[in-house]
């Protein structure tokens, strides 16, 4: 496959940037998006040019680390994937591609397509963990957690923190992110004695670092490569109101 | 415009002011708080208008009923909570709620939609939607047109800007008001912008507010058709009926 590369330049995060068209010549459908993109920057290395900068870890789906918009979607067009499970093969020879960095004031661009997604790690620090006891280890069955229960968390545990949602949202808002943490945490009986501070904590770090104010179109959801649902920013939501209802009654 | 004998009303500029002054602290105490407390606001003051477009709904339908009811209703709606309170007490208390509600609802949206603004400075060279939601993408436009429609719709059938505009008179105001094709079609066009603001909006009440759920999900939607459908044709139905002349 040939294909035309239309990708985000920017040499440091004061840089202004451009879209800089490449050629990828001779790219194998089999190829994922970022095996692609090493191809790409191997010519490049060749005639003495900047490979294009982009994060990678895993490249199993897995890690987070990956992602980029490309044609408009963020992870790409292939649906409850990141951008190194996507294939070549969901192209067409002589496609334009275009490749862009996930856009958010929280996210500012650290040099291509890498952004810096500290922010995310803001908002967990802010409530995202859990206190335990220190010492030995207690006994399994002392906090018992039911199924439906257990499945609920660890569908909302699944978050890989791309940050797709951002990247997506028309609002830039990290909602769908922050509510499969207070999800996840939150029906667990191990969640429960930070519940409300956890989500008000969360959400005034949220507004804080710049992100934008959720809308309810679902755009995160859709693009989500874990495919976390949109009825856990419902969850939030009823946390919050509870949260502010009980300091309410305690000033009362 | 007369003021003799529709608007006795009395409490005066002091029940305003106290008004103004309570709507204000409640933005306030709403705007001071997180984006999520925004929301759940601008949620409540939702569903108010959703009452008061569904009631306002009904209460046209009665032009079917003829001349005699429509009159009876609109001179009601005056007289109601009387001998307790003064006549038009209570129609001016839910009249200034409602026009609280619409503040709030858009000087919150507004601090919103600032937030999300600033929060992408820089824009996607090129973006294709996976949710192509037209509903949940144009709720500030299309907001926007109805407040425009709303000040129209005043000005046309309350403040009698309306050509032949006779106080008291709602059935012959309604009848010649809806004779007069562009009013028509602006007005449909404007129920058309109802009806999505309502489903978009209906649904996402139940999102802010926190009691949507995965389970449910698709009934709720289903609900807010049904409800956007069933208010914005009950709306639509009266103009059409003057247009085919079905009533005179």
């Amino acid at each position: 496959m040939n294909l035309t590369l239309k990708v985000w330049r920017q040499k440091s995060a004061n840089d202004k940037g451009a879209m800089v068209a490449y050629e990828a010549r001779d790219i194998s459908p089999d190829m994922s998006f970022l095996e692609m993109l090493d191809v790409v920057n191997e010519e490049l290395t060749l005639k003495g040019e900047d490979p294009i900068a982009f994060d990678s870890d895993c490249r199993e789906g897995i890690c987070g680390m990956c992602g980029c918009v490309i044609n408009g979607q963020a992870h790409g067009p292939d649906h409850g994937a990141t951008v190194c499970q996507l294939h070549m093969r969901k192209f067409k020879d002589g496609d334009t591609i275009t490749i862009e960095p996930w856009r958010a004031r929280a996210f500012p661009v650290v040099r291509d397509l890498v952004v810096n997604r500290s922010a995310l790690d803001q908002i967990v620090q802010a409530g995202g963990f859990v206190s335990v006891s220190t010492g030995s280890a207690p006994e399994a069955n002392s906090a018992p957690v039911g199924q439906a229960v257990a499945e609920t968390a660890l569908d909302a545990a699944a978050c890989i923190g791309c940050g797709a949602c951002v990247a997506a949202c028309p609002n830039a808002s990290a909602m769908l992110f922050m509510s499969a943490k207070v999800m996840h945490l939150g029906v667990l009986p191990q969640g429960q004695p930070e519940r409300y501070d956890r989500v008000s904590e969360m959400v005034e770090t949220h507004d804080r670092l710049g992100f934008g104010s959720c809308t309810n179109i679902g755009e995160c959801s859709a693009v989500c490569p874990a495919e976390i649902p949109m009825d856990v920013i419902s969850f939030l939501n009823r946390d919050l109101i509870r949260s502010r209802a009980g300091r309410g009654m305690k000033r009362a | 415009m007369e003021k003799s004998e529709g608007v006795q009303w009395w409490g005066g500029r002091g029940a305003v002011q106290s008004f103004a002054a309570m709507t204000a602290s409640i933005t306030a105490a709403a705007g001071g708080r997180t984006s999520v407390g925004k929301k759940v606001a601008v949620a409540a003051t939702g569903l108010i208008g959703v009452g008061f477009v569904f009631a306002h709904m009904v209460g046209n339908l009665k032009v079917f009923l003829g001349r005699e009811p429509i009159n009876h209703y609109g001179e009601f709606l005056r007289d109601m909570g009387e001998p307790i309170f003064p006549r038009s007490f209570v129609l001016w208390t839910l009249r200034l709620v409602l026009i609280s509600a619409v503040v709030i609802h858009i000087t919150l949206t507004y601090q919103l939609m600032q937030q999300s603004r600033r929060a992408r400075p820089i824009g996607y060279e090129y973006t294709e939607p996976v949710r192509k939601n037209p509903a949940a993408r144009t709720m500030r436009w299309g907001g926007t047109a109805l407040l425009l429609f709303i000040v129209f719709h005043l000005a046309d059938f309350t403040w009698g800007v309306h050509p032949d505009f006779q106080r008291g008179e709602v059935y012959h105001n309604l009848i010649t008001g809806f004779t007069r094709v562009p009013v028509t079609v602006i007005y449909l066009a404007a129920m058309f912008a109802l009806a999505m603001h309502l489903y978009h909006g209906t649904w996402s009440v139940t999102q802010t507010l926190g009691v949507n759920q995965a389970r449910w999900d698709r009934t709720i939607r289903r609900g807010a058709t049904a409800l956007a459908v069933v208010i914005a044709g009950g709306y639509s139905i009266v103009p059409l009926a003057v247009l085919f002349r079905l009533v005179k």
